[in-house]
């Protein structure tokens, strides 16, 4: 009974903690609330991705209205599993809000706080499950809204710059996005993602579809921060509370790239993208700018929190260097970097946000001697940066793995070695840390600031943990990751 | 079934020891029990398994599922049983050598200096029975991650650029040439498995293989094949045990074990000597050979001077496993064990001058062997093995690999090996005429320019652990030399039965 409702249940249940977070108002009772929501939300998750995977794909018609003419909400392998992603990293940074929080943002704003973290994760997982153009927007536009929001509360009045920076980067990108879905709704005269995928090839070709995949395509990128719509990521990261940034990270830019591979491959098709345009050997340049770029400028970073941003713009360019090889091998690929990566730069910024609370500040200078002042934090940041670099052992590496083999297998054996030097510059970013940390003293006149409080440790070193996991044992993510990418590959049947 | 458990022994036994002695480590004469009694398990439990691999079996342990397509997986097999021997039985020496070193010499973070160094044994472990190139790639960048904060003991400005060598090129290496190598392979041959003839046989044509070959060649960084060598002289900068176990066995044997595995099991010999892609090596190779002998001749410093004749001793290495022979690979099979006990013996009597004189250079070594009689006899024994004169096992190992290049008519390998003899002996044999035939300088001639200022007391041996560890290795490479049939019977297993 409960089971086949389970699509709409997964957004709906964060979407009603919110209210109910504004009415219970005190910190303690909203973060429980936010907290049993989350779980119940990857409770559900992975229910529903269990479902997908035995039973093939669902869809579900919101109020009974059937499809075309009512909101769809169509689940496959792919949406499930960036589903399970999003939920797992919303698990994940609840408990180390309660602490992580405290430092940050007012008390009398915690219900805000956690009301927006749940609107977010409802706006995200919405963009996921929904099959239909607008839906989606409306659910971009949720999420984006309370991500300003939670951006702004960082402590530093910087925050207020990045959020509006955002704002505007944002609302550009959201802009685009409905001028795209509008010339596409004027053509195909449906707004149901899969209806429109059924029509659009009986258009033919025309410009006004080309205007569309541009104005989507440039529209998600904004959202994504491909290089060089980028700019708005690094403040964002670096001035929102701890837990906004990991939480951000793991998740906003991921779901993003879901969108756009769910356009280019189930929407649009190939062909329309890779054969009859250039799509494919802009984003394959982009890519590689991204790759490298942004990872030599995170490596004169002197703040680890900006560092940690450029890096993952550079990173977000392995992902969408997966797309442009359209093929499943490069799907697999991108979507394993998205699962992996969320891990490891979840896992990465949580640390941080620990080592911030102890040390007042994330400059890279206050990083001295963390390894003797913080060493299981210290420890764990440098296991999340060998993953960022894909050392073996770790879920960089199955990326790696993925992504390089899939270039290989379509011929572009030189991508091989761009991939590698691009490594080669995380190992540069990471060692800075490195060096920072284990070859400097901790600065004189400070008493030295001890471990952070176990329930800011706790998640952020489960998440580590799970890194290393799913590099020694891959054959879930992996294998998740290959169902998902022949399910965008195979079209919405 | 009782194989697979033994591998599991093998594995787990080093992880055991690097968590008990990190528990241990308020209690140092606790702690250095843990690790002698972790080295003595885990050698007890890698010659269990001899007998049974010398005899053909070949027993596997499947490990976790690392990716869908391939696991990580341990396989016996009579090359990473001789490597898995070496590196655990030197390391039972070792470890008593350490314990007076450090000592000895009052070095700080012990715990962390004892727990690395099992995490190395662990590493070399894994290396040595990794059944596939998987596996090898996994355990090969663990050890240079985890001999990283070794390097960097001293936590000195030196020390720190000095690790930024090596792990620059160390990890350059492996993650630009050698995980391109191997990911080529796997999208090439759909297998990562050592198998028997190779891999790509058949599967590649001849320019593919050479250029593959290259990727595994430079790519194993740890070979340190020039230009790729830089960071073995760096690592000099770690306290001598370091330098004697890891950077004259089980790093860089690590590297050259890689080396033979990869042309035996992934390209096969004989597919390499039909396609002729390897011919370029063993060119690079002598040159290597060489070249480091040349720099070693003109080294002061009596760690470089050794970091340089590793360099160019594992170089004979990889050019025995690529002249492609039978009896070559046999020879480079050998070499790997002859040049582990006698290098070892090197920096050991290396680390007890420094320990007991505070000397590091060459020439402060003038009537050294009048007042350390035990640690330059040693040195000597180990300086022969290294010319490769009996009754050192050197010239054991120098013998087939002579004879490989003689039968296969490979004159500029015989050229390489007979200027390399006596360059050589041109390095090694005036530090023992020095210190046996040269009367000490007197004291006030120092001008204390290498931080050891006033410590012209009277001195004598190094402390008894040191003397002791030394003289097993010594005495190892003479017995080696006498009686050198269980290593010669698994050399042989490689190369193919013969």
């Amino acid at each position: 009974m409960l089971n086949q409702h389970l699509p709409i249940l997964l957004v709906v249940v964060p979407l009603l903690a919110a209210p109910v977070i504004v009415l219970l108002r005190h910190s303690l009772p909203s973060w429980l609330m936010a907290t049993v929501a989350s779980i119940a939300t990857l409770a559900i998750a992975l229910q529903l991705h269990q479902q997908v995977v035995s039973e093939g794909v669902i869809s579900y018609a919101i109020g009974n209205w059937p499809p075309p003419l009512g909101i769809e909400y169509r689940v496959d392998a792919a949406n499930a599993f960036v589903a399970v992603i999003v939920a797992l990293i919303g698990v994940f940074v609840m408990p180390y809000c309660r602490r992580g929080v405290a430092p940050e943002v007012r008390a009398e704003e915690h219900y805000l706080f956690y009301a927006m973290l749940m609107l977010c994760l409802s706006g995200l997982l919405g963009i996921l499950l929904t099959g239909d153009a607008f839906n989606l927007f409306v659910f971009l536009e949720i999420s984006s809204l309370a991500t300003y929001v939670l951006i702004a509360m960082g402590r530093d009045r910087r925050a207020l710059v990045a959020s509006y920076q955002y704002l505007l980067m944002g609302t550009v990108g959201a802009t685009l996005y409905v001028i795209g879905i509008g010339l596409l709704y004027l053509q195909t005269g449906t707004l149901n993602l899969a209806d429109m995928a059924l029509r659009l090839p009986t258009m033919g070709d025309p410009r006004a579809t080309l205007a569309a995949l541009a104005f989507i395509t440039v529209g998600i990128s904004l959202k994504i921060a491909l290089f060089p719509l980028h700019l708005w990521l690094p403040n964002a990261y670096a001035y929102s509370p701890s837990a906004v940034s990991a939480f951000l990270a793991a998740t906003a830019t991921k779901v993003s790239i879901y969108v756009l591979m769910r356009y280019f491959f189930t929407i649009f098709g190939e062909t329309v993208v890779f054969d009859a345009r250039h799509t494919g050997v802009i984003l394959l340049a982009l890519s590689l700018a991204a790759m490298f770029i942004p990872a030599v400028v995170a490596i004169f970073q002197t703040d680890v929190k900006r560092l940690l941003a450029y890096s993952s713009v550079s990173q977000i360019g392995y992902i969408t260097l997966g797309i442009s090889l359209h093929s499943v091998g490069g799907l697999t690929a991108a979507l394993a970097h998205l699962f992996n990566h969320a891990l490891t730069k979840g896992g990465m910024f949580l640390v941080l946000g620990g080592v911030v609370l102890r040390l007042g500040g994330s400059a890279l200078d206050r990083m001295a001697g963390l390894g003797r002042t913080m060493p299981i934090a210290a420890f764990a940041f440098v296991i999340g940066g060998l993953s960022l670099i894909g050392i073996p052992g770790t879920a960089g590496f199955v990326s790696k793995w993925y992504l390089v083999t899939a270039a290989m297998e379509e011929g572009q054996w030189w991508l091989a070695g761009a991939v590698m030097l691009s490594s080669m510059l995380a190992v540069i970013y990471v060692w800075r840390f490195v060096e920072m940390a284990y070859f400097r003293d901790p600065p004189e006149g400070h008493p030295p600031p001890g471990e952070a409080p176990l329930s800011l440790l706790l998640p952020a070193l489960l998440m580590i943990a799970a890194c290393v996991w799913f590099g020694l044992d891959a054959s879930w993510s992996g294998g998740m990751a290959r169902l998902a990418a022949e399910a965008l590959a195979g079209g919405w049947k | 079934m009782s194989g697979s458990m033994a591998l599991a022994g093998i594995i787990v036994t080093p992880l055991l020891g690097m968590v008990l002695v990190s528990l241990s480590g308020r209690r140092p004469n606790l702690r250095e029990g843990v690790t002698l009694a972790t080295a003595v398990a885990l050698f007890g439990q890698v010659l269990g398994l001899y007998a049974a691999v010398a005899d053909g079996a070949r027993p596997e342990l499947q490990l976790l599922p690392m990716l869908p397509e391939v696991s990580l997986q341990l396989t016996a097999e009579p090359l990473g049983m001789l490597f898995g021997l070496i590196a655990s039985g030197l390391w039972i020496i070792s470890s008593i050598y350490s314990i007076g070193y450090m000592r000895g010499n009052d070095e700080g973070h012990q715990t962390r200096f004892f727990v690395c160094f099992a995490g190395a044994i662990f590493a070399a472990q894994g290396i040595a029975f990794a059944g596939n190139m998987l596996t090898l790639f996994l355990f090969y960048e663990t050890m240079t991650l985890i001999t990283y904060p070794l390097v960097t003991h001293h936590g000195t400005d030196h020390a720190k650029k000095s690790a930024r060598i090596y792990l620059g090129v160390l990890m350059g290496t492996s993650i630009v040439l050698l995980l391109t190598g191997m990911l080529a392979t796997w999208v090439l041959a759909g297998t990562l498995d050592f198998r028997e003839g190779g891999i790509l046989a058949g599967r590649v044509g001849a320019t593919g293989t050479a250029v593959l070959m290259a990727l595994y060649m430079f790519g194993i960084g740890k070979a340190a094949l020039m230009p790729f060598h830089r960071w073995l002289p760096a690592a000099m900068v770690a306290p001598t045990p370091v330098s004697a176990l890891l950077h004259a066995v089980a790093v860089v044997k690590a590297g050259v074990f890689s080396v033979v595995k990869v042309v035996v099991y992934v390209f096969g010999a004989d597919n390499l000597m039909s396609l002729g892609s390897a011919d370029w090596v063993p060119l690079i190779a002598g040159f290597t050979i060489v070249a480091a002998s040349i720099v070693a001749l003109r080294a002061d410093n009596l760690k470089r001077r050794l970091a340089y004749s590793t360099v160019s001793q594992l170089s004979y290495v990889t050019l025995a496993a690529t002249l492609l022979a039978p009896i070559s690979i046999v020879g480079a099979a050998m070499h790997i064990a002859a040049h582990a006990v006698g290098k070892i013996t090197l920096f050991f009597a290396a680390g007890s001058i420094y320990t007991a004189a505070h000397k590091t250079e060459v020439s402060q070594l003038d009537g050294i062997g009048r007042r350390m009689p035990w640690t330059m006899v040693a040195f000597a024994i180990g300086a022969l093995s290294m010319i490769g004169l009996p009754p050192a096992v050197g010239f054991i190992s120098k013998w087939y690999i002579l004879s490989a290049a003689m039968d296969t008519g490979h004159w500029i390998a015989v050229a390489v090996l007979v200027v390399s003899t006596l360059l050589n002996a041109g390095y090694f044999l005036p530090v023992v005429w020095r210190a046996f035939f040269r009367e000490p300088a007197p004291a006030e001639h120092h001008d204390g320019g290498h931080g050891h200022d006033d410590h012209h007391h009277e001195h004598g041996e190094a402390p008894w652990p040191m003397v002791l560890a030394q003289t097993v290795t010594a005495s190892l490479t003479i017995i080696l030399f006498i009686y050198h049939e269980p290593v010669l019977k698994l050399a042989r297993a490689v190369a193919g039965g013969e």
